[in-house]
């Protein structure tokens, strides 16, 4: 198991290679990467930031209950944060387990259990210039002007 | 006792980064909730949770000098 949370580009690959093993029969990979229109506006990048102690706490914590759930040791995961552009990766998580059932089960369980809990936050760019944090429960707030 | 209260996301930009609030000295996170929102009156920013030394805090437990304590606005990484 490892987590981190950097400001520099993921490397996916890299993710997948750690938590190779012989023992294993599947690895699963997940690259979460920014999109280009969020509820009907065109969104031109994403700045993330993170309460920086307690993401790496609660991060961590996520993926020791996914390996306990899932009875696998072989998890990675990387949560980038700073300025990020179209297409680039937020987050990658690496899983390996001797069955596929169970790794992509454990795949989902972190990317779900971070979304829910681990306290990082996204400001999204507009193309028409604003800015605006992101509430998952759908609303926007603190609209400020560039 | 006084309490300095790390803020972030919607909030930091209303705010600023951190906040000192004077509180009983046996508060509890439902006082200190209440004292934030307070300070944040009229202005639009979305209902936090409250972290205490890193973990997210139940509304009955009691501050105790020296603790870490954070708003956390609804959460978005991923």
């Amino acid at each position: 198991m490892r987590t981190a949370i950097v400001e520099r580009p993921l490397d996916a690959a890299a993710l997948l290679a750690e938590v190779a093993s012989p023992a294993s029969g599947a690895s699963t990979l997940f690259v979460g990467t920014v999109r280009d229109v969020n509820e009907g506006r065109a969104v031109t990048g994403i700045d993330y930031s993170a309460y920086g102690p307690m993401a790496e706490r609660e991060l961590a914590a996520v993926v020791s209950e996914a390996a306990e759930r899932f009875a696998t040791d072989r998890i990675v995961v990387e949560h980038r944060i700073g300025t990020l552009g179209l297409g680039e990766a937020s987050i990658a998580i690496a899983v390996s387990h001797a069955r596929r059932a169970a790794a992509m089960d454990a795949q989902r369980f972190v990317i779900e259990e971070v979304k829910r809990r681990v306290p990082i936050w996204k400001r999204e760019h507009y193309a028409d210039g604003t800015r605006e944090w992101v509430d998952p429960a759908g609303h926007s707030h603190a609209a400020e002007t560039r | 006792m006084v309490a300095n209260v790390l803020l972030f996301a919607s909030w930091a930009d209303a705010l600023g980064p951190s906040v000192r609030l004077e509180l009983p000295d046996d508060a509890t996170v439902r006082q200190l909730l209440e004292a934030v929102l307070a300070r944040a009156a009229g202005r639009s920013l979305p209902k936090p949770l409250v972290a205490v030394n890193h973990r997210y805090a139940r509304l009955e437990l009691r501050l105790r000098v020296g603790d870490e304590i954070a708003i956390i606005p609804p959460v978005a990484g991923g």
